[in-house]
């Protein structure tokens, strides 16, 4: 499966379009890590088991997008965009989109 | 009694996380401009390719990306705070964002290491705060994407 956020992917074709897929995940922090992370939080800096559970949070959003895709039969999603948004206090969402799509290599 | 040792407690927190802060952010701008200045000659842009099309032949295209989930300190947000009544620049938080996206970005760029440009980069970010504990220092999520080219 080949990922782009642009409207192409460069040195193919665009055979076929199927359409928007989306995949999205919300996540909340665990009570362990809060604790450590509070501490950080008074001192400052990176919140490296928050960005940790961030990583994971897009590469699930990603799968899940990939996943629908694959279902439809494409080979390749273009134009894949990220949203996120802070649902309730402590959880944020992850949502990937695009548009899936079959691609072949330009002959010659 | 109560009233003295609260405040004494708070100026103590106060003072220890100025420096603590400082230091880290210190630390972390240095680390930035050092991998910024290892990176000067990877080119990346934040426009696609509609109108222009790379002049050699493409090998592979790969969606690339970097997250940080980065916080200020107690003393920023004490002296935000303070900044909130009369107005004006919040310089303690400006620093936080500019560190957070510089981090999120140069983490992507990693990532594409082999690459010879990124195009389309896009920024993202929200505010994470949890606010059940009452006085909430603020966390950024930053997510730094883009499309890495690589040419034959």
């Amino acid at each position: 499966m080949i990922l782009t956020n642009i409207e192409s992917v460069p040195g193919m074709r665009i055979k076929a379009q199927y359409g928007l897929v989306s995949g999205s995940t919300v996540r909340a922090k665990n009570v362990i890590k809060d604790i450590g992370a509070g501490l950080k939080n008074m001192v400052g800096g990176e919140l490296k088991s928050y960005t940790e559970l961030l990583i994971d949070a897009r590469k699930e959003a990603v799968a899940r997008m990939t996943e629908q895709a694959e279902r439809m039969g494409a080979n390749a999603i273009i134009n894949v965009r990220f949203a996120t948004s802070a649902i309730t206090a402590g959880a944020a969402e992850v949502y990937a989109y695009g548009t899936a799509v079959v691609v072949e290599q330009i002959a010659g | 009694m109560d009233i003295i040792f609260f405040l004494l407690f708070s100026a103590i927190t106060i003072i220890v996380t100025f420096i603590t802060g400082t230091v880290v952010e210190k630390n972390h701008f240095n680390q930035i401009k050092k991998r910024e200045i290892a990176l000067i000659r990877k080119p990346i842009v934040n426009y696609g390719i509609k109108k222009w099309a790379p002049s050699r032949k493409v090998k592979s295209v790969q969606l690339v990306t970097g997250e940080v989930v980065i916080s200020g300190d107690y003393f920023k947000n004490f002296v935000a705070n303070m900044k909130n009544f009369f107005g004006g620049r919040l310089t303690t938080f400006e620093s936080i964002l500019d560190r957070g996206r510089r981090e999120a970005v140069l983490r992507m760029r990693e990532k594409a290491i082999g690459a010879n440009l990124i195009v389309n980069t896009r920024i993202e970010s929200i505010m994470v705060n949890d606010t059940s504990t009452g006085e909430s220092i603020p966390q950024c999520a930053i997510i730094a994407y883009g499309t890495a080219i690589t040419y034959e």
